[in-house]
């Protein structure tokens, strides 16, 4: 099997080297991809969305039914995790371990036995658990409301510098995710439940084709932002640049939400018991 | 020897994403752990992101950004030869989230082979699955 891979992989990789002979060269301004579409999307998008960060105007107005899809294939990717993985009326954990908070003693609970409910004095603990780590969690609690803020930041700010909803959605959720990991799956889950984890991610999704829709029956093409300039109150070229961010809030919504359900799901094992 | 200097200077970038690519297409045929593969095809998804975005460049210009384009929409003429090609860009954008995204439902589908099988070695999965 190794000899046939790599015989495989050689003879692909030769032909495919022998094709770059065809291939224009390294930056070279007359290349088909840089002749045909290119020039239209730059010198044209400026007046037609009055949105300076091209990629931000193609990625949402110019080609709004590919990143609807795109979109819609995240919150379906999320969808699989959670069916494949997810086990509902979980069978009780064999043992659960706690710690008392005063003395850092660890006691063991077999499986029907429970600590009294109303008592303070218990925390719940991984079975991995390590001993409290100030540095840790200390850094993450500085350093995540900053990264939010930075989520937001890429988001809003996407039409005049690099940025959008596809990368702020990512950073927000890696701000939960690293919450996540510097305490524990179960006090990520208290901050953000999975109901309205999954409840936000079909309501990115929402909001993009709603957005479309709506431009449907306010009488031009789905997606054509032009047709909220009567609501927004502004005139058509705008109107793009207020739809795309629209659109950008609800991608955003969609991706922190389905990277959050997907590690949740796939580091608990469905459990939402233990995670990493 | 002129001539090879050139070509290498014009296509290098390709050959080192081919042989990325190949990388991960040996590690998705020859690996045995299903892990491995997986990681082999995230390989593979990267050499494809790089190849995109190295068709976009362009010489002489700069990122697709409109320079001054803050409040004075049209006020100038923007040359097509200053800016980068944006639609690799843009394709790769949204191909990066649904790689991890892929990569999610990915390791969901390993997981429940261990569950089921207790490994994640190939030919130890396929001897239980002649087992039965």
């Amino acid at each position: 099997m190794k000899i046939t891979g790599l015989i495989i992989a050689i003879l692909a990789g030769a032909l495919l080297i022998y094709a770059t002979a065809d291939f224009p060269g390294w930056g070279d301004a007359a290349s088909p991809a840089s002749t045909h579409v290119s020039p239209r999307y730059i010198e044209k998008t400026m007046e037609e969305t009055s949105v300076p960060n091209m990629v931000t105007a193609v990625l949402a107005d110019y080609r709004g039914f590919d990143t609807m899809f795109e979109t819609t294939v995240i919150f379906s990717a999320g969808v699989v995790c959670f069916i494949l993985l997810r086990v509902f009326g979980s069978e009780e954990p064999k043992e659960s371990l706690y710690r008392h908070v005063l003395t850092g003693v660890t006691i063991r609970v077999r499986a029907g036995g429970e600590i009294p409910p109303d008592s303070d004095d218990f925390e719940r603990i991984d079975v991995m658990w390590t001993p409290f780590d100030l540095i840790i969690k200390t850094m993450c609690r500085i350093l995540i409301p900053f990264i939010q803020l930075f989520g937001l930041y890429v988001i809003a700010h996407g039409h005049h510098s690099p940025g959008g909803g596809f990368q702020g959605g990512v950073i927000l959720g890696a701000s939960i995710i690293l919450f996540a990991i510097s305490h524990d799956l179960r006090t990520a889950l208290r901050r953000i439940r999975e109901r309205i984890d999954a409840l936000l991610c079909a309501t990115g999704v929402f909001i993009y084709a709603g957005t479309g829709a709506l431009c449907l029956l306010l009488g031009l093409n789905f997606l054509d932002y032009a047709a909220l300039a009567s609501i927004l109150g502004v005139d058509p070229i705008t109107a793009r640049s207020h739809g795309i961010f629209i659109v950008e809030i609800g991608v955003g919504i969609a991706v922190m939400a389905t990277m959050i359900w997907i590690y949740n799901n796939v580091s608990s094992r469905g459990k939402y018991d233990e995670g990493l | 020897m002129g001539d090879l200097i050139q070509l290498l200077v014009a296509k290098y970038n390709y050959w080192i994403y081919i042989t990325l690519m190949m990388i991960g297409l040996y590690a998705m045929i020859a690996k045995n752990n299903l892990v491995k593969k997986i990681v082999g095809m995230n390989i593979f998804q990267t050499a494809i992101i790089l190849f995109y975005v190295s068709i976009g460049s362009k010489k002489g210009g700069t990122i697709p950004i409109i320079e001054h384009g803050h409040g004075a929409a049209g006020s100038h003429v923007v040359h097509a030869a200053d800016y980068i090609n944006p639609l690799p860009h843009v394709l790769m954008l949204t191909a990066i989230v649904v790689s991890v995204a892929t990569l999610g439902v990915a390791l969901a589908l390993a997981i429940k082979v261990y569950e089921r099988y207790n490994t994640l070695e190939e030919d130890e999965i396929l001897a239980q699955i002649r087992e039965k």
